[in-house]
């Protein structure tokens, strides 16, 4: 061991490197398949981003899967999942129409707030459960999926909330525009990039990454596990709930079945963003770019000509991709640093 | 807890309901069947079972068929559970049962969960009307049907017809590829354009799958890889809504034309705007109309269900039993901005 110190040294940090290059080459990578789909699609039908309305879907459209997308980046980052983001996600979107209907004169901001006030409710709800029972987090949250919609369907039962029940200016939000990006994109970006910076220039953000590589190790180290988790949940409750506030304002009608199987997407987002299913590796940016690839290949798939049945079955080799080449990263990791170990 | 403790309660009272209807059932049938084979009575207390209350589609259903049984001097109940559940509505028609109601107009939330409580009931008298949504044929004395196939396909086919001036290419939004009733209407509405609108072609169909997400990424994706298209097709109602909110905030909007079946709460913003001109569905207010009007029609013994019997059902005229005990209420009714205000479901 002590006999060769530079041979020890030498491919750690060479490793260390390594690693750091393709996690960035990871979020690269999607980033060049974003484009080249934008591309692709553009070359078919120069109006897919030249338009006025192209321009404006192709940035509106993901923003608010972005969101729940970004949510589920922190929760898997520290080893957990959260399954109910879809359902949160349809609760809050009901709430908010509801509110508009029985409180007539409440301002729009105060109910974009109660939104994702009861959307952190509901995620720490689901953080509780996870962190005090120790239940592991996909049993808890396939369980809440299945309550928060069951409470939906109770609410809302076969009533919906109808564009010409809400205020027109809180529809505007929906499609509005600022120097032509819309204005749910701006919001959207803007939380990203916060909760991005937070993620990986803070204690309290690395804390997260410690928590999903090793619980354990976290836990002995004096870690507040607990309080982070439940954190974690929290702050993805409070962006579905967001993105169930953005749902009303883009879509402008709201059934109990709103956002079902927006955890899918969201989870498939994360991983083909390259966030380990695992924890402890990923970035928010990641699923942010994950997102957007995935909403953008839904509109651009029918442009290209591919018929309606095959879209899905792309997206699915795609997140089969990205976790399979996730397994591939950990497996050649593991060899070197066996390697590493043995060399030394 | 709650719940369990409401559904025994609910399951008793069931069966307390049951066990009178069935020693009820026992006395008359001593007095002979001749009260249900004669017909005749003058007992026009008729009560409306929705799958749901508070169902704004369901208000206006009884709104109508209160007008109906006001004309004809009767007495109208509406009850109904809160929530549709296979077997919620046992229990009411139970207790109309013992009412002794002279008939029971029910949209059924299952076509066999309440069979054996309406044929008790048929055995103590009451007559059994359906609407909106029918039981198995032999649970009921008459189903009336909102519309046909048929007329669905026809009255979309003729608006988006006249609305494009009879050319150019149009595209379906429906709701999911295997939904049975999506796909017959799509199957008529296509050989409607082939026989009567040779100008006006199909170039494609998607599938919303009832959401409205879906079915709002799906229409801007059809509009933007049909660039020539001159109208849509929605035979789904949330697949028009989503389609026309999407129309609505974008530079298609008053270019393509939109239509397809649509209920007038969803669609009122989008007319008022001028994103939609006009759309279908049947009129609930006529259909509890006509269904309140059958059941007196039973009630009186004008009619028993067989086919070609007729009777007269207020301001809607003459109706005539089809196969199968059904009444048919007519066309689809179109909705548009000079009649939308009249409507709130």
């Amino acid at each position: 061991m002590t006999s060769s110190p530079p041979t020890t040294v030498i491919p750690v940090s060479g490793i260390t490197k390594h690693i750091g290059a393709l996690g960035k080459a990871r979020e690269f990578g999607i980033l060049i398949a974003l484009v080249l789909v934008v591309i692709a699609a553009t070359t078919m039908n120069p109006s897919f981003l030249f338009s006025t309305d192209g321009w404006r879907d192709l940035l509106l459209t993901p923003s608010i899967l972005v969101l729940v997308a970004a949510g589920q980046a922190i929760v898997i980052i520290t080893r957990n999942v959260d399954l109910s983001v879809g359902s949160v996600m349809g609760l809050s979107a009901y709430l908010t129409g509801r509110l508009f209907i029985d409180v007539p004169g409440l301002p729009i901001p105060v109910v974009v707030l109660l939104a994702v006030l009861f959307g952190a409710f509901l995620g720490l709800v689901n953080g509780s459960l996870v962190a005090f029972a120790r239940v592991p987090a996909m049993v808890i949250t396939l369980g809440t999926l299945y309550a928060y919609r069951g409470i939906n369907v109770m609410w809302a039962g076969s009533t919906r909330v109808n564009a010409s029940d809400m205020p027109k200016e809180f529809l505007a939000i929906g499609t509005g525009q600022f120097l032509t990006i819309p204005i749910l994109a701006i919001v959207a970006f803007v939380i990203l990039a916060a909760a991005a910076w937070y993620m990986r220039n803070t204690r309290g953000g690395r804390e997260y990454y410690a928590i999903g590589s090793d619980p354990a190790a976290a836990e002995l180290y004096g870690l507040k596990v607990t309080r982070r988790v439940l954190t974690a949940f929290t702050l993805s409750g409070a962006l579905a709930g967001l993105a169930g506030v953005f749902y009303v304002a883009r879509y402008g009608t709201v059934s109990s079945q709103a956002g079902a199987g927006w955890e899918l997407d969201a989870v498939g987002a994360a991983v083909i963003g390259g966030v380990a299913i695992t924890g402890g590796i990923g970035t928010v940016w990641g699923a942010a770019i994950g997102a957007v690839l995935l909403m953008t290949i839904n509109r651009a798939l029918p442009i290209l000509g591919i018929p309606d049945f095959w879209q899905r079955a792309v997206v699915g080799v795609l997140i089969i991709g990205a976790i399979v080449l996730d397994r591939w990263l950990a497996v050649r990791q593991r060899q070197r640093l066996i390697e590493a170990r043995d060399e030394s | 807890m709650k719940f369990a403790h409401k559904r025994a309660t609910a399951v008793a009272a069931a069966a307390v309901a049951a066990a009178l209807a069935l020693s009820g059932c026992a006395d008359t049938g001593s007095s002979g069947g001749g009260s249900s084979e004669g017909g005749g009575s003058d007992n026009l207390s008729i009560t409306f079972l929705p799958k749901s209350l508070g169902n704004p589609y369901f208000d206006t259903s009884s709104k109508g068929g209160k007008a109906a049984v006001e004309e004809l001097g009767g007495t109208f109940a509406e009850v109904g559970p809160a929530e549709s559940g296979p077997d919620a509505q046992v229990s009411y028609i139970n207790t109309a049962t013992q009412q002794g109601v002279g008939s029971l107009v029910v949209s059924a939330n299952d076509p066999k969960a309440i069979c054996d409580a309406l044929n008790e009931a048929r055995d103590a008298g009451v007559k059994v009307v359906t609407f909106d949504s029918d039981t198995n044929a032999d649970c009921r004395d008459l189903f009336v049907n909102q519309a046909t196939a048929d007329g669905i396909a026809k009255v979309q086919v003729d608006l988006i017809a006249e609305q494009i001036g009879d050319a150019g290419e149009i595209a379906i939004v429906s709701s999911t590829a295997n939904a049975t009733n999506q796909n017959t209407w799509i199957d008529k509405m296509k050989e409607l354009l082939a026989a009567d609108h040779p100008n006006i072609q199909l170039v494609d169909v998607v599938y919303g799958d009832d959401d409205e997400q879906i079915s709002f990424d799906k229409t801007a994706a059809v509009l933007q890889s049909h660039p020539n298209l001159k109208g849509i097709v929605s035979p789904t109602t949330i697949g028009i809504s989503a389609a026309a909110r999407y129309l609505s905030t974008s530079d298609y909007k008053g270019k393509v034309a939109l239509t397809g079946l649509g209920t007038p709460n969803q669609m009122r913003e989008y007319i008022e705007d001028g994103t939609v001109t006009a759309f279908a569905l049947w009129n609930p207010e006529d259909l509890g109309y006509l269904s309140a009007y059958a059941a007196a029609a039973l009630i009186n013994g004008d009619i028993t269900g067989k086919e070609g019997d007729t009777f007269k059902a207020g301001k809607l005229g003459e109706y005539t039993v089809g196969a199968d005990a059904t009444v048919l209420l007519g066309d689809p009714y179109v909705f548009d901005k000079d009649n939308i205000d009249d409507f709130d479901f």
